[in-house]
């Protein structure tokens, strides 16, 4: 006897809405499983993971602010999904964005400056982002090796100067010797939108990003580029498009807005710089991608779900006690789910069995 | 024939979801006969001879062999009866030698001897030692019979063998079919060629539809009454027209020379070509004898090292890409429907950007004006006749002949100066062929140049006003179709030189 994955011939596009929402549903319920085991009550947790964060106006801030720059990730991730380009270090491109931006702040740091100091952050954590991003797309296009293996190890790189900086060059003087930079100035911070809170133009950048997305992705050229080489890379080259060009694109875009992300964390959410900045944005957004079916807009939805699992995960580990590793099974429970649920909605299972000849 | 038959398929029904592709079947092998099944694309010849080797499961009627019904849960379950079948694409690792891939099909893998020893007595002489991808298709063709026959077999069935074959090397196939009959073992032959079928076959089952149309002996038929059963009605013949087919040139390729990128692809060797105004030039040729480079080379999808490689109107082009060559006037139909020149999941109104977004005006300020290609997907559909079940479904959805018309019908629509189409009715039934080469002849005659590349004789007999024939990446020197046999053209596919003799 054996099992055997099968293509359906069709796939209705309610199947492709579906398939998400059975997935969040099937990580409750495995959620549910776990915190019983742990001897926790399951309903209780589960209302602290994914109802707390949603009573008060801060918690609600706070789901966007962490959603912000997985958002940005993700619609930048899903160009080069769609494509094919398998960038799997957005977390990398992050860093590095905050440390170009980071860099803006330092130099401004106690010398005359103005508003412009933040602009300028987030143009050099643009380019930071979109440069590292270059080097796996650079490596597969002149000596195809593989964008999976060489993005992600480039995380590493990345996280580790960032730590290098912070313990050497760019260490606070007068920070009794603590890891950290200098606690960047109002210029060098993002804009708040609201009196209280934390909520930063940062939130309205996604949106637009979300926007353009979009629009881009649906209505015109580029878009139909990026769709076609992944699907069909000889009609791609049929229609003139050129892969190796457009996995630099993509490859830089995703970088660029990884940049933006990383900017947005140290200037909103931190304040300076310190070895480690990110709860791992640059890979909640690769779930987040997929979750949002690769759409700019499901990325947008998908996005401010996940964030709430960061929230509640923090409620959690004070009301509950329960250890912050507990959000990340929760996350990979999730993109277990969503993959599981796509490879169904894809393929039906048909088990053979060997017949006596 | 009175003995009980080899095999037998008695009302078998299989059905894909709405579509029936076998409405109760009826067939009947006897013992050392060979026997054709015959049938347009789609008709269900693949679909009934898969439930014969057990790849696929009848919905209803049975299957009998030598009188007793048998369940053929897969092929392994036919083989183990003697059943072996050679498929018209081949299963064959290209990296591994003949004698590995022959013992990677079988329990027991057989000795070089036994294999170079089975291989010459069935006139199919083959060297077990070499790899597979430097064999030639029809050599290939033999290690997938010799595979099949090491088994054993009482019945061999054998899916279009001859689609990819020289004349030559096919009445080499026929001999060996002869001895196969002599032995007493059964063949059961999957063709559209009639003429083949009426010199080889002993009888002839015909499908059409799905449904068992006849039973007949091809030898007391004529092609034309058993195409009327294939078709249902009598075929519209291409309508030709006396015609001036010596305008200026159009298109020219000068001394190209390319590499392929694919290491067991073909290179070219300094290849050249004329196509005139008004024109039909055929390139025939084997398979995999260069014509997906030629086509690369012409269209820009692979650019030259040269721009005097490629002219277009007297304007050196090969540098250019190829939606510059299209806003020259110039459009090209690949060879592959599904994959190169359509996206399957994509809807026809965004096919019809592949290859005119440069070209159709449906494209303003990098924004797609889609009105307007649906707009163009309906005059695709309208002039062409292209059949399908919504106005714009994914190109997946259309079956071959009506996506061929599609992709043929978008490119010709535009009114190109200049078209480069590749297999232009491959695997198409035969109303649809007809169509295309007519639509092919009248762009001709509207003083376009036109290169068709094809695998298939006839077509481009019957349409082309020259021919010339690539073979190992040469190109022959093109001759009028006038008195040209279908022998000699055979004899260049094989690789002989046409000197003085033309």
């Amino acid at each position: 006897m054996r099992i055997v994955l099968e293509k359906r011939d069709d796939t209705s596009a309610f199947a492709a809405v579906l398939s998400p929402v059975i997935a969040v549903l099937l990580t409750l319920v495995a959620g549910a499983i776990m915190f019983a085991l742990m001897g926790k009550d399951p309903l209780a947790a589960l209302s602290t993971y994914f109802l707390s964060p949603l009573q008060d106006w801060g918690s609600i801030q706070e789901i966007f602010v962490a959603a912000t720059p997985i958002v940005l990730i993700a619609v930048g991730l899903s160009l080069c999904y769609l494509s094919n380009n398998w960038n799997i270090g957005a977390e990398g491109q992050l860093v590095m964005g905050a440390i170009f931006g980071g860099f803006v702040a330092i130099v401004t740091h106690g010398v005359p400056n103005g508003p412009w100091v933040f602009p300028v952050m987030l143009l050099a954590g643009m380019l930071g982002g979109a440069l590292f991003g270059l080097v796996p797309a650079v490596l597969k296009t002149r000596f195809g090796a593989n964008e999976i293996l060489t993005s992600l190890m480039l995380v590493y790189v990345a996280e580790l100067l960032l730590d290098w900086l912070v313990r050497g060059p760019w260490r606070d003087p007068h920070g009794f010797n603590f890891p950290q930079s200098v606690m960047f100035e109002p210029e060098a911070l993002a804009l708040r939108l609201v009196e209280t809170g934390r909520l930063h133009v940062g939130a309205l950048l996604m949106l637009v990003v979300v926007i353009a997305g979009a629009v881009v992705m649906g209505r015109t050229l580029k878009g139909f580029e990026v769709r076609l080489v992944g699907e069909a890379p000889r009609a791609a080259r049929f229609a003139g498009f050129d892969d190796k060009r457009l996995t630099l694109t993509v490859f830089a875009l995703s970088g660029a807005l990884a940049g933006i992300a990383g900017v947005l964390v140290v200037s909103a959410q931190i304040g300076q710089l310190q070895p480690t900045i990110s709860p791992g944005y640059g890979f909640t957004a690769i779930i987040v991608a997929f979750l949002g079916r690769l759409n700019p807009i499901g990325c947008l939805v998908a996005g401010l779900f996940l964030a709430l699992t960061f929230i509640g995960g923090e409620n959690a580990q004070i009301f509950l006690r329960l250890p912050l590793d507990v959000t990340r099974v929760f996350q990979g429970f999730l993109l277990f789910f969503v993959l599981a649920c796509d490879t169904l909605m894809l393929y039906r299972i048909r088990i053979e069995r060997e017949a006596a000849a | 024939m009175a003995d009980v038959p080899l095999i037998e398929a008695r009302a078998v029904v299989k059905r894909f979801g709405s579509l029936i592709a076998n409405d109760h079947v009826d067939l009947d092998v006897a013992a050392g006969e060979i026997h054709a099944l015959l049938g347009e694309n789609g008709a269900g010849k693949s679909t009934l001879v898969k439930m014969l080797y057990g790849l696929m499961q009848p919905n209803e009627g049975t299957i009998a062999w030598r009188g007793k019904p048998v369940t053929l849960a897969n092929p392994r379950a036919a083989r183990a009866l003697g059943i072996g079948m050679v498929f018209q694409h081949f299963s064959l690792f290209e990296n591994l030698t003949v004698a590995e891939n022959i013992a990677l099909a079988l329990d027991a893998a057989p000795s070089h001897e036994r294999i170079e020893q089975v291989s010459r007595a069935y006139g199919l002489p083959l060297e077990p030692r070499r790899p597979v991808w430097a064999l030639s298709v029809g050599e290939r063709q033999r290690v997938e019979i010799i595979r099949c026959l090491l088994q054993d077999p009482k019945l061999l069935i054998l899916d279009e063998p001859t689609s990819v074959l020289t004349p030559q090397e096919a009445e080499g196939l026929f001999a060996t079919l002869e001895t196969l009959k002599m032995e007493g073992r059964s063949v059961l032959y999957i063709s559209h060629k009639l003429e083949e079928v009426k010199r080889l076959c002993d009888r002839a089952t015909i499908l059409r539809h799905g449904k068992r149309i006849a039973t007949c002996d091809p030898k007391r038929e004529s092609a034309a009454s058993m195409a009327r059963m294939m078709v249902g009605d009598d075929v519209a013949a291409v309508r030709l027209v006396e015609h001036d087919a010596s305008g200026p040139v159009r298109l020219a390729l000068v001394d190209a020379d390319h590499m392929p990128d694919d290491p067991h692809g073909t290179s070219l060797k300094s290849v050249s070509l004329e196509v005139r105004a008004g024109e039909i030039l055929g390139i025939a040729g084997v398979a995999g004898n260069g014509q997906d480079e030629l086509f690369a080379v012409l269209s820009g999808e692979r650019l030259c090292d040269r721009a005097e490689n490629v002219v277009i109107d007297g304007v050196p082009v090969g540098r250019e890409t190829i939606n510059a060559r299209r806003k020259r006037g110039t459009a090209f139909v690949p060879e592959e429907r599904l994959g190169h020149a359509a996206a399957p999941r994509f809807r026809l109104s965004v096919n019809a950007l592949v290859s005119g977004h440069a070209t159709n005006g449906f494209v303003r300020r990098g924004f797609i004006d889609r009105a307007k290609a649906l707009d163009w997907v309906d005059r695709v559909t309208k002039r062409f006749d292209v059949r399908k079940g919504a106005r714009d479904p994914e190109a997946k959805a259309l079956s071959g002949g009506n996506l061929q018309k599609f992709v043929v019908g978008r490119e010709i629509l535009r009114n190109p100066s200049i078209l480069v189409v590749a297999q232009p009715t491959w695997g198409v039934d035969a109303g649809a062929a007809t169509l295309i080469r007519q639509a092919l002849v009248d762009l001709a005659r509207r003083g376009s140049a036109v290169l068709v590349i094809s695998q298939d004789l006839d077509e481009l007999l019957e349409i082309s006003d020259r021919i010339a024939v690539m073979y190992h990446g040469t190109m022959s020197m093109p001759q009028p179709v006038r008195g040209l046999s279908r022998e000699t053209i055979g004899l260049m596919m094989a690789g002989a030189r046409l000197g003085a003799a033309a």
